[in-house]
């Protein structure tokens, strides 16, 4: 009894605030170190293309965010199912505490994309399926933000949030594959958890560093953030009210 | 390196895309943790005038 009753401890807010503030710590140091390293790999290690020049560098954060901007959505959508399945309100902070990262990392990938697509397809923007389907994640992100932020009783916003982000998982799989179904200037996968990939290691090496990097970001700021949403929610609650930071 | 330098920021020609794409990404991923640190620091605030609120109604 008592294994099952630790693992629903961290569903109370109460108890997840303190270590929701180490995972936002550890993660936000290995964010840091690997950007460093990222960035000096994308840079001075990794070597010129031999089409592409020093354009393709931008796939060093092109790639590294689009992966992001679909996996938090994923993720999003998990915590939000868990949220309307189980009722537990911190799975629902979770699901609203990473949608801005989410939109952000969106919003990245679809900059860096327009301004890799000029130089080497010629136009900052293209209806290519890839590239609607991705904006299409991104008005779904804006969408959740806007839906939870209209809806004053938190409990109907998280529920009515939750149902947008599952409808809008079926997006997910089509970006994915739009570059094989539709075939229309996007680049089919170059790296595929199957087949390995067909760059060179080095360049591979600094985008995977890259993405490892984003990946620790995203944690480290859905953590901090989510301790605010835990304190705007909980606000009247005895706990929050003894807690050290805040001043009497 | 001073001709380094100065190549190094021309990345050969693509100075616009690449650091356009580069400064952008920098600007949102320190932009997005300084929100959320103002967003705690209000957070904060709010909470420590509810309980000198409450503190005050009790005396």
């Amino acid at each position: 009894m008592s294994g099952r009753l630790s693992f629903y401890r961290f569903s109370s807010p109460a108890a997840f605030y303190p270590l929701a503030g180490t995972i936002g710590k550890v993660s936000a140091l290995i964010a840091v170190v690997l950007l460093a390293i990222g960035l000096y790999m994308s840079f001075f290690v990794a070597p010129t293309d031999y089409k592409q020049g020093e354009g393709y560098r931008i796939i060093f954060i092109h790639v590294p965010s689009a992966w992001m901007s679909m996996f938090i959505y994923l993720v999003m959508a998990f915590w939000a199912g868990i949220g309307l399945v189980f009722n537990t309100r911190l799975s629902s902070m979770m699901a609203q505490a990473l949608a801005p990262t989410g939109a952000i990392m969106t919003f990245i990938a679809l900059w860096t994309g327009a301004f890799w697509g000029k130089p080497m397809w010629g136009a900052w923007w293209v209806w290519d399926a890839r590239l609607t389907s991705e904006l299409i994640l991104f008005f779904l992100y804006i969408g959740f933000i806007a839906l939870q932020g209209s809806i004053d009783d938190t409990r109907r916003a998280d529920r009515a949030g939750a149902v947008l982000l599952l409808v809008g998982v079926v997006n997910i799989p089509i970006i994915y594959f739009s570059v094989k179904w539709w075939n229309t200037l996007h680049q089919g996968a170059t790296v595929s958890v199957t087949e390995g990939s067909s760059m060179s290691t080095i360049m591979l090496q600094a985008m995977l560093i890259m993405t490892f990097a984003f990946w620790a970001y995203s944690v480290a700021v859905a953590m901090y953030r989510v301790r605010s949403i835990i304190l705007e929610r909980e606000k009247d609650t005895r706990w929050v009210s003894e807690l050290p930071e805040v001043r009497r | 390196m001073k001709g380094g330098i100065s190549e190094f920021f021309a990345m050969g020609g693509y100075a616009l895309y690449v650091w356009g794409s580069f400064g952008a990404t920098a600007l949102l991923m320190i932009a997005e943790p300084l929100l959320v640190r103002q967003r705690r620091k209000a957070a904060l605030q709010r909470i420590s005038r509810l309980v000198r609120i409450k503190s005050e109604q009790q005396s």
